[in-house]
């Protein structure tokens, strides 16, 4: 008898201690939550007053004047994003189809290798990479470098998610085709792929939230232009570039202007993400 | 004779028909080796972009390589006036930063990763995972603004006079308090990374298996004592292989610390005090370089930054895969 009333005092501090560990991950996870709501809510505290229909339509202001917009920022970054999907998708597409085909492959495991380890590259580097490769050839920073420096971060995780949504594709499917006589690349390019094109444009949609929240790879390849440029071979204001050099700035009209474009900035990543997972029914894993 | 010209028709045809076959299988084949050598190419280019990225980052930082040499690693002048460049300033603001990072990520990612896997109910789990997931979403240059005008202000009232009180005597708790320094940045990089770290670790635990939690419980554990026993040594691997990869992540994050950190290439012993860190003083400075030694050394700190990103990157990836190999051996 005595054992069991020792062994329930025991009980008793075991279950508080329990209680108080599991108590202690939940609040771990309120409070990893509180910045996603506190940012939001500054945001739009901050932002929403610079909001309007001049921030769209009109161009920076210089330093003292009041008003002006993010026009040419905006559009660039549409610009330089668009083209970055040109080449970085199908180039992505691809290569995952080639990985997904053969799987077993030992070169299509080191493809697979090498775009794991592109995932982890800081995407300064890929910045220095291109200012190497194109900006310095080039003779100067253009719209275009921007463009290439976002197609090799979109490589490897468009990559990725197309194999692995290819994958799950079941193999009848492809039997079955094989069997009516259809060749192998109709196959996969009607059949397989036409089935998996959901889950493509789900990874493709992360992939271009992912860069157009981008600031680094940009910043010594599109790096910045104070007026309207839509030119590929010179510079082009972005976004995330404007919303950095009016941070760091010492004028609060420009810091208001930076929170106003980081609204619209945030908003438009957030709206893509939350999108995809709407039309692809609850939380789909994203291609981190 | 009729019957004679029957037979050579109905060859004729059957030649025909049997060339027309041939024909149609060598177009199919042609278009299969065409579609292969297209993928395969595509593939490759992945490889060729990978390999031309360290042959560029090599070649563009040999100037300052040859010039410095090992001491470039371990000299801390950085003196773009007369072409000295040591990187030790940035290596240490790497690192320290990187490590308070961690130091705060990693207790919260885990709470996170036990709160999703062990006590939320599924349906809550869910959601909770999305919202998380939501935090790596928003872009790090949004990170920066808010942390230059909200959370630095507010640690530099807060937590560092607080820290400055009663850990005073520490001499990392020393100096005039200030908004852009060390402790602001390694509390961004925090928030960063956690999102990254948490993820994978909710995704380990999810793959112990369901009858280790409950050989757990039938002998008579507690739910944290079940946690202990059965979910943390079974992902111990695949945790460890989350913070490697929020590590990677942690160092190579650029413009937010670019924001904070105050960028001074200087080791000082205070946390409040500015520092920089190899990616955030590429970011200021690469623009500006004049002088070809000048651009040559800040390549070859992304040089630094791509060799451990990668080799960190690796690392963790083996890790993680092995929980999952061993997981899917067991079932087999």
């Amino acid at each position: 008898m005595e054992l069991s009333v020792e062994s329930r005092g025991n009980y008793v501090y075991r279950k508080a201690k329990s209680d108080l560990m599991m108590g202690v991950t939940v609040a771990a996870t309120v409070v990893t939550l509180l910045p996603l709501f506190l940012i939001l809510g500054y945001l739009i505290v901050k932002g929403a007053a610079s909001v309007n229909w001049a921030f769209f339509t009109h161009m920076p202001a210089p330093v003292g004047e009041k008003g002006g917009g993010m026009a040419n920022a905006i559009v660039g970054t549409l610009e330089v994003v668009a083209i970055a999907c040109m080449i970085g998708v199908p180039l992505g597409i691809g290569a995952g189809l080639y990985l997904a085909e053969n799987r077993g492959a030992r070169y299509s495991s080191a493809i697979r290798f090498a775009a794991d380890v592109m995932m982890g590259v800081p995407s300064i580097v890929v910045g220095i990479f291109i200012y190497g490769v194109v900006v310095h050839p080039m003779g100067g920073f253009s719209a275009i470098a921007g463009s290439i420096a976002l197609a090799v971060i979109m490589i490897p995780l468009v990559t990725r998610t197309t194999e692995e949504i290819i994958v799950l594709i079941p193999h009848e499917l492809r039997e079955a085709s094989l069997a009516l006589g259809v060749p192998q690349w109709r196959t996969s390019l009607s059949v397989i792929v036409r089935s998996a094109m959901s889950g493509i444009a789900t990874g493709v949609i992360l992939a271009i939230a992912r860069v157009a929240g981008e600031t680094a790879p940009l910043l010594f390849t599109a790096f910045g232009n104070n007026f309207f440029s839509t030119s590929v071979a010179q510079p082009i204001s972005t976004l995330t570039v404007q919303v950095y050099t009016y941070a760091i700035s010492p004028f609060p009209d420009w810091q208001r202007q930076a929170w106003a474009g980081a609204l619209v900035l945030t908003v438009i990543v957030l709206a893509l993400e939350l999108g995809v997972r709407w039309f692809t029914g609850g939380p789909a894993k994203s291609a981190h | 004779m009729l019957s004679d010209l029957g037979t050579s028709v109905a060859e004729n045809v059957a030649v025909i028909q049997r060339e027309q076959r041939r024909i149609r299988v060598h177009v199919r084949l042609f278009g299969d080796r065409v579609f292969n050598l297209v993928t395969i190419a595509l593939g490759s280019t992945i490889l060729l972009l990978l390999a031309a990225l360290a042959v560029v980052l090599i070649v563009k930082s040999t100037p300052s390589i040859e010039k410095f040499g090992l001491s470039f690693l371990v000299t801390s002048d950085w003196d773009p006036v007369n072409d000295v460049y040591g990187a030790l300033p940035f290596i240490y603001g790497t690192v320290v930063s990187s490590a308070i990072a961690l130091l705060i990520a990693v207790p919260m990612s885990l709470g996170v990763a036990l709160c999703l896997s062990e006590m939320a109910p599924d349906w809550l789990s869910r959601r909770l995972g999305f919202l998380v997931d939501l935090l790596a979403a928003i872009p790090s240059v949004v990170y920066g603004l808010w942390a230059i005008f909200v959370l630095g202000p507010w640690l530099r009232d807060h937590v560092e006079s607080s820290l400055g009180t009663y850990l005073g005597f520490l001499p990392i708790f020393t100096g005039p308090h200030v908004s852009v320094g060390m402790l602001t940045a390694g509390v961004v990089l925090a928030i960063m990374v956690i999102p990254y770290i948490s993820s994978v670790c909710t995704d380990v635990f999810r793959l112990v298996p369901q009858t280790q939690r409950e050989a757990a419980f039938a002998l008579g554990a507690t739910r944290w004592e079940m946690v202990r026993m059965a979910v943390l040594p079974y992902g111990l691997t695949g945790v460890i292989g989350a913070i490697i990869l929020g590590l990677g992540r942690a160092l190579g994050e650029t413009i937010a610390v670019a924001m904070v950190i105050g960028n001074s290439p200087q080791i000082s012993k205070s946390l409040f005090a500015p520092a920089a860190t190899l990616a955030s003083v590429i970011a200021n400075e690469f623009a500006e370089a004049t002088s070809d030694m000048y651009v040559s050394a800040l390549i070859e700190l992304g040089l630094v930054l791509l060799g451990v990103g990668i080799v960190l990157n690796v690392i963790a990836r083996l890790l993680v895969a092995a929980v999952a190999q061993r997981r899917f051996g067991e079932e087999r």
